[in-house]
Order: structure tokens, then C-alpha cells, then sequence
């Protein structure tokens, strides 16, 4: 059965946007990224040391958060195709939410508590 | 006009286009990815905590059914990211006919592919 699912007006362009902006932080992430791993020995002092600087933990953390916001449009997107049954909609994009709020949570903790 | 029409999918008969099948395994990739960031995080969060924490990631990938597992991580990101890119270049208007979009969505299938296969040996 095709039948139309009633949403919010004007968040097309907008979330169309923000996975195109995140996409392109993850892509220079990731390409710096694999510079390092390129040019860099990998030990636990020079894998450490990546993220004792201010702007690299910021790059990283940038990264997570473009990760989380990047996730929750394409869980979104892929709910709204597949899932129909509104209430069961409803909670697993409540779901995805909650877990993505923590994980920004715990990617803060993580990258703040590098000695 | 009826209000519901009847609908035929049956998957096993539906023959998807490669631009569609490129386009299928980036949504499931993209979910993948999305299932294991719980495990990702927690193996970033151990490996920068302590010299122990590094080791002990490092003894997990050791094992050569995680390295199996990991490639496939890595394999299911870079398809994710080289599709990527093809979709900013389709914003762009670039590659959208159809022999360009073919050939585009062969490449990122034998990019990403070839890429995993070197971090694959890398990681071996």
C-alpha cells in the first residue's frame, strides 16, 4: 500500500543540507586521518599524542558530532521508507535521539580526558 | 482513483541497475556504521585511556576473526565515503546521464573494493 506519512514542513532543504556539511568534515577527517596513519609509526605515545592539542581534539570532536548528525538524518530517512506503523516510527527515532545525545556525551568525555 | 494500490515486490525477482545497487549498499552500510558506533567509541575510548587499554584493543584485532570483522568495517565506511563524494558530484551536476552515473558507480565500487584489499593487507 503507498500511502502518504504526514510530517513537518520545511526540514527537507535544511537536513539536505546538514548531511552534505558533515559529509565533507568527515571527508577532510578522514583524509587527514589517513595521513597520519600514513606518515606516523603507530604507537600508544604517538596515537595519544594526536589528540593532546586543542584544535585536534576540536577536528575530532567535530568529526563525532558531524558522525552523530550525519547518522540521525540517514536513520531518519531509512525509518521513514521502511517502518510505516507511525507509533513504532515515532519510538525508534526517539531511540536513535537519545542514543545519539549520549554517545556526543561520551565522545566529549572521552576526547577531554586524554592526558 | 482508489485509495490504495496494490503494490508487487517481491525481492528475489527485482533486478536493480548497478547505480542501484551501489546506492542499496550505501544505506546499508550507512546503518551498519550507525549499529557499531557503541563499539567504535568504546575501542577509541580504551585505546587513548592507557598504555593497557591500547594493548588490549590491540590484542582484540589480533584475532584473525575480528581482523575479518574490521575489514569489513573499514570496507562498509569507504564504500560509504566514496558514494558519498559520488553524490556531492551529482549535486554538482556532475556524472548525472546515465553511462557517466554507470561508470561512477562502478568506480566507487572498485575504489572502495581495492582500497580495503590494501589496508587489508596492511592490517595482515
Amino acid at each position: 500500500m503507498v500511502k502518504r506519512i504526514v510530517s513537518g514542513a520545511h526540514y527537507g532543504l535544511k537536513d539536505w543540507l546538514i548531511q552534505r556539511v558533515s559529509a565533507v568534515v568527515m571527508a577532510l577527517y578522514t583524509v587527514f586521518l589517513t595521513g597520519f596513519f600514513l606518515t606516523q609509526p603507530l604507537t600508544f605515545a604517538s596515537w595519544q599524542g594526536l589528540f593532546h592539542s586543542l584544535p585536534l581534539r576540536l577536528f575530532s570532536l567535530l568529526f563525532l558530532f558531524s558522525v552523530f548528525i550525519h547518522a540521525w538524518v540517514g536513520m531518519r530517512d531509512i525509518f521513514m521508507d521502511y517502518v510505516h506503523p507511525t507509533v513504532i516510527r515515532l519510538a525508534l527515532h526517539v531511540a536513535v535521539i537519545l542514543a545519539l545525545l549520549a554517545y556526543a556525551a561520551w565522545a566529549v568525555q572521552i576526547l577531554w580526558s586524554v592526558q | 482513483m482508489p485509495r490504495s494500490r496494490p503494490v508487487y515486490l517481491n525481492l528475489l525477482k527485482i533486478r536493480l541497475p548497478l547505480p542501484g545497487v551501489v546506492s542499496i549498499m550505501h544505506r546499508a552500510s550507512g546503518a551498519l556504521l550507525f549499529l557499531l558506533l557503541p563499539l567504535l567509541l568504546y575501542a577509541l575510548q580504551l585505546s587513548l585511556a592507557s598504555e593497557q587499554g591500547y594493548a588490549e584493543v590491540q590484542a582484540w584485532f589480533r584475532q584473525p576473526l575480528a581482523k575479518l570483522f574490521l575489514i569489513g568495517v573499514i570496507w562498509g565506511y569507504l564504500h560509504h565515503f566514496c558514494m558519498g563524494l559520488r553524490y556531492l558530484a551529482l549535486d554538482f551536476d556532475i556524472g548525472v546521464d546515465l553511462p557517466q552515473a554507470r561508470f561512477s558507480a562502478r568506480l566507487v565500487l572498485a575504489v572502495s573494493m581495492a582500497a580495503t584489499v590494501l589496508i587489508g593487507v596492511w592490517l595482515w
